[in-house]
C-alpha cells in the first residue's frame, strides 16, 4: 500500500478524526452508546453506508449537474440507508429495535454527506473508497471506546456478557448508573477530546481572551 | 386537552431532543456561540418542525403505512419502506418553499433566518422529529402539537447553552478542553439539569 492510500485509511483514526475533531456525526456517537452491540452495529453500518456513497457518487461525479448535487447526494444516501435499515429488520430484528430510529439517521449524519461533499465529487472512486472507509474507521474508533467505557462500568457487563459480577447478585461490583445515561456521553467525550488535545497539541484552539496577571504598584 | 398539554410538556422538557436523544448535535455545537443567531436558529427549527412532522405525519398515514393507499383501491400495498426517502425529500421541499416564500412575502424575517434556513435540511432534530413521530404512531393532532414542542425544546437548549457559553469565554479553561470540550461538558451539566423534569406527569 502506498503512502496516500495510508493516509487516507489511518488519518482519521485520531489526527482528523471525524468525531471529536471536526465535529461531525456527534448525535448517534452520544445516543447508541450505553452498549456494545447497538454500537458494533451501527459502527458497520455507516461505514457501509460511507463507503458505498462515496463510491456511488464518484463514479458518477462527472455527470452530476453542479446545482442539484444535493438532492442526488441526498437520493444515494437514502437509498443506502433504506437498505441498511430492512437487513437489520430482516437480520437484527432486536438491535434493530434498540437503534430506533437512529439507522434512519445516517441519512442526515453530516460525515456522509460532508465526505460525499468534500471528497468524492472530486476524486476517482479507489481513493473515495479509502476515504470512505478511513473516515468509517476514525467514527467506529469513538463509538467503540465509548460503548465498552459505558457498558463495562455502567452495567458491568460486555456484549451482553456479566463481566463484573454484580453486587445485586452477590457480586463484588456496585454499577456506576450514571453511566447509560445521557450526560455522561458528554462527559466521556469531553474527556476524550482533552486527552487527546494533551497528547496531539496542534489541536488546541486559540482563546477568545487571554487572562494575565496585572501588575499594579499600589498594593 | 389534558393529554395534548402533557404530551407538550413530555417533548419539551422529559425527551428533550437535543439533550436526551442528542438529535441536531452538529449545529447545536457549531452555532451556540451567541445567544442572538441562536435564537434565530431556534426559531427556524420550530418553524421548519411545526410543517413538516404534521405533513409527514399526513404522508405516512395516507401514502405508506401498511393499508393506507385502501382509499385508492390498493388495500394490500405497504409501501411503508419508502419512508425514510420521502421523508427527506419532503424535508428538503418544504425549506427550499418557505425559503422562497419568506424571501418574497417576510423579507425581514428572511434577512434573520436566512442563513439558517438552508442547514436546517441536514439538521437531524427535525428528521428525527418525524421518525419519532412515526415510531410512536402519532395521530394528526398529536403530530402537530409534538412538532412545535419539540422544536421548541431544541431551541429551549440551544439558547440556554450559547448563553453560558457566551459568559464562559472570559474564563480560564485548561488548553486542551478550550472550545469543544468545555462545550460538552457544559452541555452534559445543563442535560443532567434536564434530568430533573424527568418523571413529570399531567
Amino acid at each position: 500500500m502506498n503512502t496516500e492510500s495510508k493516509k487516507a485509511l489511518f488519518e482519521p483514526l485520531v489526527e482528523n478524526n471525524p468525531i471529536i475533531v471536526q465535529i461531525l456525526g456527534i448525535c448517534s456517537a452520544l445516543a447508541i452508546t450505553n452498549k456494545l452491540a447497538p454500537a458494533l452495529t451501527m459502527s458497520i453500518a455507516l461505514t457501509a453506508v460511507v463507503v458505498g456513497s462515496n463510491v456511488a457518487i464518484s463514479a458518477i461525479r462527472h455527470h452530476i449537474p453542479n446545482s442539484i448535487r444535493i438532492i442526488v447526494q441526498m437520493t444515494i444516501i437514502a437509498s443506502l440507508v433504506i437498505l441498511v435499515d430492512q437487513i437489520l429488520r430482516a437480520y437484527a430484528p432486536e438491535i434493530s429495535k434498540q437503534l430506533s430510529v437512529f439507522v434512519g439517521l445516517i441519512i442526515t449524519n453530516c460525515i456522509v454527506l460532508g465526505r460525499a461533499e468534500a471528497f468524492a465529487m472530486k476524486n476517482p472512486v479507489w481513493p473515495s473508497l479509502l476515504d470512505g472507509l478511513g473516515q468509517g474507521l476514525g467514527y467506529s474508533a469513538i463509538l467503540i471506546l465509548l460503548a465498552t467505557f459505558r457498558e463495562l462500568f455502567g452495567f458491568g457487563s460486555l456484549l451482553g456478557h456479566q463481566v463484573l459480577p454484580l453486587s445485586s447478585e452477590g457480586g463484588w461490583y456496585v454499577p456506576n448508573s450514571m453511566l447509560p445515561l445521557a450526560p455522561a456521553a458528554f462527559f466521556l467525550v469531553a474527556l476524550i477530546i482533552w486527552g487527546v488535545r494533551s497528547w496531539k497539541k496542534e489541536q488546541v484552539e486559540e482563546a477568545d481572551y487571554r487572562i494575565q496577571v496585572v501588575h499594579r504598584t499600589e498594593p | 386537552m389534558e393529554h395534548y398539554v402533557n404530551l407538550a410538556i413530555k417533548a419539551l422538557f422529559v425527551e428533550n431532543l437535543a439533550l436526551s436523544f442528542f438529535l441536531g448535535m452538529c449545529t447545536f455545537l457549531a452555532i451556540s456561540k451567541k445567544v442572538e443567531t441562536a435564537f434565530g436558529l431556534g426559531v427556524a427549527v420550530i418553524v421548519v418542525q411545526m410543517i413538516t412532522v404534521p405533513i409527514n405525519n399526513l404522508l405516512h398515514n395516507y401514502l405508506l403505512k401498511a393499508g393506507a393507499l385502501s382509499w385508492a383501491g390498493l388495500p394490500e400495498v405497504d409501501l411503508s419502506f419508502l419512508g425514510l426517502i420521502v421523508f427527506i425529500g419532503m424535508i428538503a421541499a418544504i425549506v427550499q418553499i418557505l425559503e422562497m416564500f419568506l424571501d418574497r412575502y417576510v423579507p425581514a424575517l428572511y434577512n434573520a433566518l436566512g442563513i439558517f434556513l438552508p442547514l436546517i435540511t441536514v439538521n437531524c432534530a427535525i428528521l428525527g422529529g418525524t421518525l419519532f413521530m412515526v415510531e410512536r404512531s402519532y395521530t394528526f393532532g398529536e403530530s402537530v402539537v409534538y412538532g412545535f414542542a419539540s422544536g421548541a425544546g431544541w431551541a429551549l437548549a440551544i439558547v440556554l447553552l450559547a448563553a453560558i457559553r457566551e459568559k464562559l469565554k472570559y474564563s480560564d479553561v485548561p488548553d486542551g478542553l478550550q472550545g469543544l470540550g468545555i462545550t460538552f461538558l457544559t452541555s452534559g451539566l445543563i442535560a443532567m439539569a434536564f434530568m430533573a423534569f424527568s418523571g413529570i406527569q399531567l
